[in-house]
């Protein structure tokens, strides 16, 4: 999987009620969340990015609420990744539970600069930044969360490995 | 070598002698929790093509976020959840007329030693209070245990945080909770399990306690926990949904870092706009004014934190320029502050009592700011737009500086009225 977008850089602490206010949680249709996503951070994040864009981001991004809207928000916009210094715990699994690849790089976000163009290898564990030229290591996501990753989530994850697990009578994956 | 109380509770959920920060393991949680949310969970569940959820029993499903129903949607929203719970035979329902999901776990019993417990909120870390591991997820992973009674978890490294010393007058579990996550930060405790130990927390109430761990997801953590004690069963007495074993950490256990506070330097602190780690001494907020004040929630809704305030508010009144919103935590809070007198004192004085419940909290309904609006709130995050406005701001502190500040209209030490 090679994802290619243009970084739109922000700090600390971007927490989940930025990404999407709880007064858009009404809803989890994720073309609707994905309207207002960022809007109390970036109002203009909206407008300015395209398809494949790339969030980058300083530490602990997506505190806060266990809203699995804040993902939803960011993958319906079309963002293609999120590369943060690190991120805060309930986010990391929400993002991988709906299928949206997170990066946890802290070296390649100091470097990063916002409209910087980068090339990510999430099986080979490399950002690229085209624009300056550099490259950064990651460590790639242990087998089992790549699997829920390609599923495109943990519900259709499930649902498939249920059906196998039928197929094998008896044992049981419990991963 | 010897294990964290967190490593003591997930070894024995997975079925092993040992457990080892990092690892991987799945356990069946002793009790998964929802609510409102779970009429988007239930979506989800049924997209897994299961029919029937893997343990009626062990699904605990309250009612608080947006009670009663302020639109068609939220109405229909509930009424999903209501029609599933009966036709899967869920039990433990509470419906509307309970109280905040992290305060009805207690009352009801769920909140057990050494118990596993996870639920789709992120203060689930409040059950850590009783010596549980107790830790948010997200709706996939909750619609997925319905599934499969399955989840994964990772081992978390365990900080040990040591607070000795009394409290001074006017400083409470709050004050220390805040100063802790301003020294912390945000992000200090990302992934980490933070155990409270010490005279200070040995001294505190179960309420006080359950602000502690209440607040760890503000500092990042996966689960706050603190050991059960003689306190911790006599709540339990008559409460305790089921058999519960009480654990220690070994002597010899390893903590990554070990934090040491002392209670009785502490003065009141407030959590100033926007992040809860952007905590000060009191003395910095003073005169700033207020719109509004909001006494209640999962963090300070409890009879202790009412109780407080009315002491500061007795016999008078909540200065003109201040709307005063109460918010006891749960029906069980709200009786015993009905019969001890409290509710009447904090209306005779002008504060408006809601119904228990989340409130204004996550900014979807019952005291929502207007554009520039400040106000005092005793929850646990003070978020830009977290209560439904972008253009307003939110101080965090204790219910005795809510009452305080209510009584003056700006922010006040409540060492000045106590």
């Amino acid at each position: 999987m090679i994802l290619r977008g243009r970084a739109w850089k922000y700090g600390d602490n971007v927490d989940t009620d930025v990404i999407i206010p709880a007064r858009y949680l009404n809803t989890s249709q994720p073309e609707e969340l994905a309207l207002h996503v960022l809007e109390d951070l970036d109002p203009e994040f909206r407008s300015k990015m395209e398809k494949g864009d790339i969030i980058v981001a300083g530490h602990n991004f997506g505190c806060g609420s266990s809203r699995e809207h804040a993902p939803i928000a960011i993958k319906a916009s079309g963002v293609g990744c999120v590369v943060a210094k690190s991120f805060a715990r309930i986010f990391y699994r929400n993002a991988i539970n709906i299928g949206l690849p997170i990066i946890e790089a802290p070296e390649a976000v100091e470097r990063i600069k916002s409209g910087d163009i980068l090339e990510i290898d999430l099986e080979n564990g490399e950002i690229r930044n085209l624009s300056s030229g550099e490259s950064f290591r990651f460590k790639a996501f242990p087998p089992f969360l790549m699997e829920i990753l390609r599923a495109g989530g943990l519900v259709e994850y499930t649902k498939r490995r249920l059906r196998g697990d039928n197929r094998e009578k008896g044992s049981r994956n419990t991963r | 070598m010897g294990m964290t109380l967190t490593e003591k509770i997930l070894a024995k959920a997975s079925g092993k002698k040992e457990v080892q920060p990092g690892e991987i393991v799945t356990v069946e949680p002793t009790w998964v929790m929802s609510h409102d949310n779970s009429a988007a969970i239930l979506l989800k569940f049924k997209k897994t093509g299961v029919k029937r959820v893997w343990d009626p029993k062990k699904i605990v499903i309250i009612l608080d976020h947006t009670v009663p129903a302020p639109t068609a949607d939220y109405a229909n929203n509930h009424k999903s959840i209501r029609e599933f719970v009966r036709e899967q035979g869920i039990e433990n329902f509470w419906d509307i007329n309970t109280g905040i999901c992290h305060q009805v776990m207690a009352e009801k019993g769920y909140d057990l030693p050494s118990a596993v417990i996870v639920g789709a909120d992120s203060h689930t870390t409040t059950p850590g209070a009783f010596g549980a591991f107790a830790a948010g997820i997200g709706r996939s992973e909750v619609a997925a245990i319905w599934a499969t009674g399955k989840i994964w978890l990772r081992v978390p490294e365990s900080y040990e945080i040591i607070v000795n010393g009394n409290f001074p007058k006017g400083v409470f579990a709050k004050d220390l909770a805040l100063h802790i996550i301003g020294d912390v930060t945000a992000s200090g405790a990302v992934y980490k399990a933070v155990e409270f130990k010490g005279e200070t927390i040995k001294d505190m109430s179960i309420a006080s306690r359950m602000v502690l761990t209440n607040m760890s997801a503000e500092m990042g953590a996966k689960n706050g926990i603190i050991e059960a004690d003689e306190k911790t069963e006599e709540y339990l007495r008559g409460r305790a949904k089921g058999p519960y074993e009480i654990m220690h950490p070994d002597e010899d256990a390893e903590y990554e870092r070990r934090y040491e506070y002392d209670a009785s330097d502490l003065v009141p602190k407030i959590a100033f706009p926007h992040t809860v780690d952007n905590v000060h001494d009191i003395d910095k907020a003073e005169d700033i004014e207020v719109d509004q004040v909001f006494l209640g929630t999962c963090t300070n809704g409890r009879v202790e934190d009412l109780e407080i305030a009315a002491r500061i508010l007795k016999g008078k009144r909540v200065n003109p320029r201040v709307r005063m919103l109460v918010f006891p935590a749960s029906w069980e809070v709200w009786r015993e502050a009905d019969e001890r007198g409290i509710l009447r004192i904090l209306a005779e004085a002008g504060a408006v009592i809601m119904n228990p419940g989340c409130g204004p909290c996550l900014g979807a309904h019952a005291g929502v700011l207007a554009d520039g609006e400040k106000c005092l709130s005793t929850a646990n995050r003070n978020f830009k737009g977290r209560m439904g406005n972008p253009n307003a701001e939110i101080y965090l502190g204790s219910p005795a500086t809510a009452a305080a500040t209510a009584l003056k209209g700006r922010i006040t030490d409540p060492r000045e009225v106590l």
